[in-house]
């Protein structure tokens, strides 16, 4: 609790004492109301205080002005012990709301917490520590074990283990050394490193993320903007309500003036929407905090309530569900032995730098010895033809084969199939895929478990690798051999159908599709500047089991928010209809108001919670 | 021209939504925020009009709740 909050603590058990005390005295006419009147101002002076100056300013209408006029009322019809009551209860109120307020903003706060402080830069061999925006691009940067790396940019020197918890939410820590890049905001944990500053603060990964995640609320959702539009029609009505029900009754119906004031305070205590205006905005604010935590950026409460409604989820293939890098499958010779063919296969290859090529030169594992290879060219769009230890050697698909008149097979395995002959000798072939993400396949069966009625799969490869991945995994409809083009158009096709689609993508040369989704997803986007700037969502690590995870967090949110909606709506209009009918009185009225308050804050805190909100 | 200023004293979400009305009101305005949680207000004007903009929101802000104030 802050300074103000104790004192605000103090007065409120003070004015409690004093209107125990008032209550337990035998005073009859002014005494009693002075004996009330002093814990009434003890807890409220500044309640009134602030209706007075308000209305000096033109500002009718707030909360202080109401309670103001209710309490007031309450003195005026001698009902003194509800009038203090009531202020007390008020601010019991707001003491609460401004407690759980202060503990989010913290919790915030903590959450983002990754910015690093500063930096320890070499400059003519002295270290110098600045703030991290004081460096610049191409700089030496010394980090110690624990400290926090400032700046993205690649290690000159030295081992350690990096923690990208902060950033990605995996708490595994990561080796890197000499050669690696690291990102900023990740936490050095063992060595000291010399790294090179590859840019600016402003542009490193941790400053996007803090501004992205600090943005976040700039796009209100739909509910929000109800509640706000709702709490500017609530209290007028109300008002206007209480005012009706003071003076119809007794003017057309001869009711007894005190009975209808009495129940018109009663509006008065209940007219302020501060529960909801208040509850809502938490709620997403803490599923955005929740979400961030497990490195999953949404960059507004709009996408939550987006990613919530969700019925569709359309996946790029490469780098999402697959992990866009070759990897040799199976070695299948003809005749002679494995490791001969793969040997083969990386001295044909040794001077190409096609990713097939260096899939097969990281299986092979050695370094080729380049003074066996004679003459090497490629032919297009085929593969290529090599002299290797003095023999002609042809490496590529079935039609390099037939070219060189070798009795090839074709592969039963899925993937892309490079051929190799001697001569037209044909000496085998070696089969080089694409891998699937090991929680790829979890990630499909969550969302179906949490709902998503279709899977879908676009991707510009061949339709037989996009239907094994495809059946591996349990996609509901795969389409491939498409342009980027085609891409929009599909997932403008099944928008026009109703879907309510999310769309995940790696963000390189998908920007066109994540626009156009619903929900337009980025994957593995630390370090991608595109993939922040285009999509709504953004997945730091390239995991696609975050997917089911965020959703799962944008529903639970929107159930909190949609649970405290409902019931403050109701216990109001509970409160309204009772008092009207005189089955209320002050002290169930402002109980059922600062109680729904206090609820539905505890309720919205829950938001941020790590429980299980997956699936 | 869109810039972000730290309100301070920031107490009330109702408020805080009355002034995000307000200040949206002010000529020369483009779109104003008003994030409750991180008490932070994003204005987005005119640049010429800005440093009135600036003024007449302060004025907005202090008028709804009197001791919010804009940190320039």
């Amino acid at each position: 609790m802050g300074r103000k909050q104790k004192r605000a603590l103090a007065r409120i058990l003070a004015a409690a004492i004093l209107t125990t005390v008032a209550w337990a005295l035998p005073l009859q006419g002014v005494l009693r109301l002075l004996a009330f009147a002093v814990p009434y101002l003890a807890a409220g002076w500044d309640v009134l205080y602030a209706a007075l100056r308000n209305i000096l300013r033109g500002q009718v209408f707030d909360e202080q002005f109401l309670m103001s006029i209710a309490t007031l009322g309450a003195f005026a019809i001698g009902e003194y012990p509800e009038a203090a009551g009531v202020m007390i209860f008020y601010q019991v109120g707001e003491l609460f709301q401004s407690i759980a307020v202060g503990k989010s903003r913290k919790s915030i706060a903590a959450l983002m917490d990754i910015r690093p402080d500063y930096a320890v830069v070499l400059r003519e061999g002295e270290e110098i520590t600045v703030s991290p925006e004081e460096v610049a691009p191409g700089e030496t940067l010394l980090v110690r074990p624990g400290e926090k790396i400032p700046l993205d940019g690649e290690i000159l020197e030295g081992q350690t283990t990096v923690n990208n918890a902060a950033l990605t939410g995996e708490s595994l820590p990561v080796d890197r050394s000499a050669g690696d890049r690291v990102l900023s905001g990740s936490i050095n944990l063992s060595g000291v490193i010399r790294m090179r500053a590859e840019s600016r603060y402003g542009e490193s990964t941790v400053a996007r993320i803090l501004e992205l995640v600090e943005n976040a609320s700039e796009k209100k959702a739909r509910a929000e903007s109800f509640i706000t539009r709702f709490a500017r029609y609530y209290t007028p009505c109300v008002v206007l309500g209480a005012v009706l029900l003071a003076l119809l009754p007794p003017l057309l119906f001869h009711g007894a003036w005190g009975q209808w004031i009495n129940r018109a305070l009663i509006f008065l205590m209940v007219s302020c929407p501060c529960a909801l205006v208040v509850s809502v905005p938490l709620s997403f604010f803490g599923g955005i905090g929740r979400a961030a935590r497990d490195g999953i950026l949404v960059k507004g409460a709009n996408y939550l309530e987006a990613l919530a409604g969700v019925d569709t989820v359309v996946f790029d293939k490469t780098g999402t569900l697959t992990r866009g890098s070759f990897t040799v499958n199976a070695i299948h010779p003809s005749g002679g032995s494995e490791a001969a063919l793969l040997e083969l296969a990386a001295a044909a290859e040794s001077y190409s730098s096609h990713p097939v090529a260096e899939s097969i030169l990281a299986a092979y594992g050695r370094p080729v010895d380049k003074s066996r290879i004679g003459d090497i060219r490629e032919i297009a769009g085929k593969g290529l033809c090599a002299v290797i230890d003095g023999a002609t050697c042809y490496a590529g698909n079935g039609a390099l084969m037939e070219e060189a008149g070798a009795s090839w097979r074709d592969c039963h395995l899925t993937g892309t199939a490079v051929h190799l002959s001697r001569g037209s000798d044909y000496l085998g072939h070696i089969v080089i895929s694409d891998e699937i993400k090991p929680d790829a396949r979890e990630a499909i069966v969550r969302l179906k478990a949490l709902g998503v009625k279709k899977t879908v799969m676009l991707t510009g490869d061949t339709e037989r690798v996009a239907a094994a991945v495809g059946a591996a995994l349990g996609i509901d409809e795969v389409h491939a051999q498409l342009l980027p083009a085609e891409k929009v158009e599909q997932v403008e096709s099944l928008l026009a159908a109703g879907a309510r689609l999310a769309f995940v993508g790696d963000g390189i040369n998908d920007a066109p599709v994540l626009t156009r989704a619903d929900v337009g997803v980025a994957m593995g986007a630390l370090g991608s500047d595109a993939a922040i700037e285009s999509a709504d969502v953004v997945l730091m690590d390239d995991k696609p089991a975050k997917l089911p995870l965020a959703i799962g967090i944008a529903r639970k949110t929107m159930g909190i928010v949609r649970q405290n909606i409902g019931f403050a709506l109701a216990v109001k209009a509970a409160i309204l209809i009772l008092s009207a009918a005189g089955l209320t009185n002050m002290w169930i009225a402002i109980f059922g108001d600062v109680g729904v308050m206090v609820l539905a804050i505890l309720n919205a805190m829950r938001a941020m919670l790590r429980k299980k909100a997956g699936g | 021209m869109k810039r972000v200023y730290r309100l301070e004293e920031l107490d009330c979400a109702n408020c805080a939504a009355k002034m995000e009305a307000a200040i949206r009101k002010i000529p020369g305005v483009n779109s104003a925020t008003i994030n409750f949680f991180s008490q932070k207000l994003t204005i987005d004007a005119e640049d010429g009009a800005f440093d009135g903009v600036l003024q007449q929101a302060a004025r907005a802000v202090r008028k709804i709740e009197p001791d919010c104030r804009i940190i320039l």
